[in-house]
C-alpha cells in the first residue's frame, strides 16, 4: 500500500513540471504583463521595463522558468506583485475558507446524490425517479453564476432568509483557531459564531454542490440499475435474504464502485466552481484570489495557484483509488 | 411415488408484457411433477422457456410486465399464491438453485464465507461461529481444500470449477427439498463438468433432494436423470423415463435432438444429423404445431390443429405423426 502510494506520487512529478512549463509559458505569452496592470493609466515604457527588470522578467523565459523550479524546491513561490506578500502565506491564509466550502458542497452532493440516486433506480420509470432525472438534467446545465445570483438574490435579498454575502456577520465575535469559520467556532465555545458561520456557508454550498450533485445522482442511478439486474443479486435473492441485506450488501456496495470514481473526478469541478461561486457570494477564499490575480497579472500567484490545484486534483484521485481498493478485492494495489 | 410428488407443476405460462412490443410466451402450460429425491430433466433448445419456467418456480420473475398463471405447489403449498416475504422463507431453505454462470453468480466484492454464513444465519438462525464453521464444512463436503482458509477469499481467486462447488455449497447450506439447476456446467470445461455433475449426483443422493436438471446437453441428462421433459417453444412436447426416451423417441423433436449428438461409433467424416430452421420459424401453439416448419414429418393437420398430449404407457407425447416406435 505505501510503496503504491509513494509511486503514484512519484509518477505525478513529470506531469507537474510540464503542466508547470505549459502554465508559465502561457502566462507570459498573454497580452499586457504584471506591470501594466499595476502602472494602469501612468505607464510609460520606461517604467514598463523597470518593473519588468525587478520581477525578472527581462530575461529568457527558459531561464525565468530554470530560477522559478530553483525556488521551488525550495519551498519559495516567489511574493505576490499585488501585495508583495509571499504567495505561499497568502493561499494558507485563503485556503481554509475554500476547504470549508468546497467540502460542505461535496458532503451535500454525496449524502443528498447516492441515496436519490438509490431511490430513482429503485422506483424506476415512476414520477420520482422522472423528477430526478429531470432535476438533474437542469442542474447540470444551469451555469454556477446564475444559480448563484437567482439564490442569492430571491433568498438572501428578497426573503432575506439568510445573508447575501461573506463568511461571518459583522459584529460577530469570533476567534480565528483553524480558519474554518464553523470548526473554530465550535473549538472556541462561541457556538453563536458557529451558527452564523453556517448560516452564511448555506447558499454558496448548495451553488457549488448542484452540479457534483446531479452527476452523483445520475451515475449512482445508472449504475444501482446495472448491479440490480446482476446474476449476483439473482443469487442473493434466490437465497432468500431480507430485502434490506439485499440491497445494502449486494446491490449498494457493488453500485458504489463507479460512483467513487466520479467523486474523484467531481473535485476538478468543483475547483472551478468554487472560484465562481465566491465571486458571487463574496467569499473571500481562494477563488477571490484567483480572480484578482488574473486581473493583475500576478504570475507568482497564478502558477502557485494552478500547480496547488493540480495536486489537489491528484491527491484526491489517489485517495479515490485507494478507495475504491478498499471496497473491491479485485482491485490490486501493487 | 406418484401419489404425493414434491413439487407439481400445472399449466405453468408466463407472458412477457412490454408496452410497444408484442407479448412473448416464453412458457405455454408447462405440466411436471418430481418426487422427492427425484431426478428430472428439463431439455430444449436456447430459449424453450427453460429458465423462465425455474425462475418461475423460485418466483425470481420480476413483478411488472410479466403475467404467471397455472400453479406451482410445493408439497401441498401454493407457491404462487405466498405473499413475498413467505416466499422468501422458502427460497434458499425449501428449494434452491445453481445458475450457469459461477463467476458473474457470486458477489466480487465480498469473501465466499460470508456468501454462505449469509443464507445459513438467515434460514437456520446460526449465529456468526456457528455458521462460519458450518461453512467449512458445507466447502469441505463440496470437494474444496483448504475449506477453512477459502472463506476469507473472494471469487476471483477461486477457479471456474471451484466457484460452481462453493454456489452449489451456498445452495446446499440448508439442505432443500428442491434443488434446481439450470445448466450449471456450461461455463466449465469438460474434466470439471463431469466432476460438477458427480458432485451433484451424490450430494442429492445423501441429502434426499430432489433435483430438476435444466440443460441442452442430452449427455448430462443421460448419465443423471429418471425422467425427461423435452421443451419445445415453451411446452412439453415429450416426456419419458430416460431408457424409453433415448431408446425410442417418438417425437421427431426428440428424434432430431438425439440423432443431432456426435457418436464416437459412426463412420468418420458422416454428416451430423441437424434439425434444420431456428426458434425463429416457430408458429404459434395457439392453433398449429409450433415445430412444424421445421419438422421432417409435418402434415397438413400439423399446421391447423394444435396437438394436445396424449399420455400412454407412461409417456407423454404432443405430435400429431410421430416416428413409429418400431424404426431404430
Ligand atoms: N425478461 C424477459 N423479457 C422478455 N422476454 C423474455 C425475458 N426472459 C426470457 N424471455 C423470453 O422467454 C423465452 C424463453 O427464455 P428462457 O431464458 O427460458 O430460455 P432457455 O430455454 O433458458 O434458453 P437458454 O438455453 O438460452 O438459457 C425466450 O424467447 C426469451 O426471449
Ligand atoms: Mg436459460
Amino acid at each position: 500500500m505505501l510503496r503504491f502510494v509513494v509511486r503514484r506520487l512519484l509518477q505525478v512529478i513529470p506531469t507537474l513540471l510540464l503542466l508547470s512549463l505549459l502554465v508559465f509559458w502561457w502566462l507570459r505569452s498573454l497580452p499586457g504583463g504584471p506591470a501594466t496592470a499595476l502602472l494602469g493609466d501612468k505607464a510609460t515604457p520606461e517604467r514598463i521595463a523597470e518593473i519588468n527588470r525587478g520581477l525578472g522578467l527581462d530575461q529568457p523565459i527558459l531561464t525565468q522558468y530554470w530560477l522559478f523550479l530553483g525556488r521551488v524546491v525550495s519551498g519559495d513561490f516567489g511574493t505576490s506583485t499585488i501585495t508583495g506578500e509571499p504567495v505561499l502565506s497568502e493561499i494558507a491564509r485563503f485556503m481554509p475558507a475554500t476547504i470549508e466550502l468546497s467540502v460542505v458542497a461535496l458532503l451535500i452532493a454525496v449524502l443528498l446524490g447516492i441515496p436519490l440516486g438509490y431511490l430513482a433506480a429503485r422506483y424506476r420509470g415512476r414520477p420520482l425517479d422522472v423528477a430526478t432525472v429531470i432535476g438533474t438534467l437542469v442542474g447540470v446545465a444551469v451555469p454556477v453564476f446564475f444559480l448563484g445570483y437567482l439564490l442569492k438574490q430571491y433568498i438572501a435579498v428578497d426573503l432575506r432568509l439568510l445573508p447575501p454575502s461573506g463568511r461571518l456577520s459583522t459584529g460577530i465575535d469570533a476567534t480565528d483557531v483553524t480558519g474554518f469559520a464553523v470548526l473554530d467556532g465550535l473549538l472556541t465555545r462561541e457556538f453563536d459564531a458557529s451558527l452564523d458561520a453556517l448560516r452564511h456557508l448555506v447558499l454558496p454550498a448548495v451553488t457549488l454542490a448542484t452540479i457534483p450533485l446531479a452527476v452523483i445522482v445520475r451515475i449512482t442511478r445508472a449504475s444501482v440499475l446495472d448491479v440490480l439486474g446482476a446474476d449476483f443479486v439473482r443469487t442473493a435473492n434466490a437465497k432468500g435474504l431480507a430485502p434490506i441485506t439485499v440491497r445494502s450488501r449486494h446491490v449498494l456496495r457493488n453500485a458504489l464502485l463507479p460512483v467513487s470514481t466520479t467523486i474523484g473526478l467531481q473535485v476538478g469541478l468543483l475547483l472551478a466552481g468554487a472560484v465562481l461561486t465566491e465571486k458571487v457570494f463574496v467569499w473571500g477564499g481562494i477563488g477571490t484570489m484567483l480572480a484578482d490575480a488574473i486581473t493583475l497579472k500576478d504570475y507568482p500567484r497564478l502558477q502557485a495557484l494552478l500547480l496547488m490545484g493540480a495536486v489537489i486534483y491528484v491527491v484526491v484521485n489517489l485517495l479515490v483509488d485507494i478507495s475504491y481498493a478498499v471496497i473491491d478485492p479485485r482491485v490490486r494495489l501493487s | 411415488m406418484t401419489t404425493h410428488p414434491l413439487l407439481k407443476v400445472r399449466d405453468l405460462r408466463v407472458v412477457f408484457r412490454r408496452r410497444g412490443e408484442p407479448d412473448t410466451v416464453a412458457v405455454d402450460g408447462v405440466s411436471f411433477d418430481v418426487a422427492a429425491g427425484q431426478v428430472i430433466g428439463l431439455v430444449g433448445e436456447s430459449g424453450c422457456g427453460k429458465s423462465v419456467t425455474s425462475m418461475a418456480v423460485m418466483r425470481l420473475l420480476p413483478a411488472r410486465g410479466v403475467e404467471i398463471s397455472g400453479s406451482i405447489e410445493l408439497d401441498g403449498v401454493e407457491l404462487l399464491a405466498l405473499s413475498d416475504s413467505e416466499m422468501r422463507e422458502r427460497r434458499g431453505r425449501d428449494v434452491s438453485m445453481i445458475f450457469q454462470d459461477p463467476l458473474s453468480s457470486l458477489n466480487p466484492v465480498i469473501p465466499i464465507g460470508l456468501q454462505i454464513t449469509e443464507v445459513l444465519r438467515r434460514h437456520r438462525g446460526m449465529g456468526k461461529a456457528q455458521a462460519r464453521a458450518e461453512a467449512v464444512e458445507l466447502l469441505d463436503r463440496v470437494g474444496i481444500p483448504e475449506p477453512r482458509r477459502r472463506l476469507d477469499t473472494y471469487p476471483h481467486q477461486l477457479s471456474g470449477g471451484m466457484r460452481q462447488r462453493a454456489l452449489i455449497a451456498i445452495a446446499l447450506a440448508c439442505r432443500p427439498r428442491l434443488l434446481i439447476a439450470d445448466e450449471p456446467t456450461t461455463a466449465l470445461d469438460v474434466t470439471i463438468q463431469a466432476q460438477i455433475l458427480g458432485l451433484l449426483s451424490d450430494l442429492v443422493r445423501e441429502t434426499g433432494t430432489a433435483l430438476v436438471m435444466i440443460t441442452h446437453d442430452l449427455g448430462i441428462v443421460a448419465g443423471m436423470c429418471e425422467t425427461v421433459n423435452v421443451l419445445y417453444g415453451g411446452r412439453i412436447v415429450e416426456r419419458a423415463q430416460r431408457h424409453r426416451l433415448f431408446g425410442t423417441p417418438r417425437h421427431p423433436y426428440t428424434h432430431g435432438l438425439l440423432r443431432s449428438i456426435p457418436r464416437l461409433d459412426s463412420p468418420p467424416g458422416e454428416k451430423l444429423a441437424a434439425i434444420s430452421g431456428s426458434m425463429a420459424d416457430n408458429l404459434p401453439w395457439a392453433h398449429s404445431c409450433a415445430f412444424a416448419p421445421r419438422c421432417p414429418r409435418v402434415l397438413e393437420t400439423c399446421l391447423d390443429i394444435t396437438p394436445d398430449a396424449e399420455t400412454s404407457g407412461g409417456r407423454l407425447l404432443r405430435c400429431h405423426n410421430p416416428v413409429p416406435a418400431s424404426a431404430e
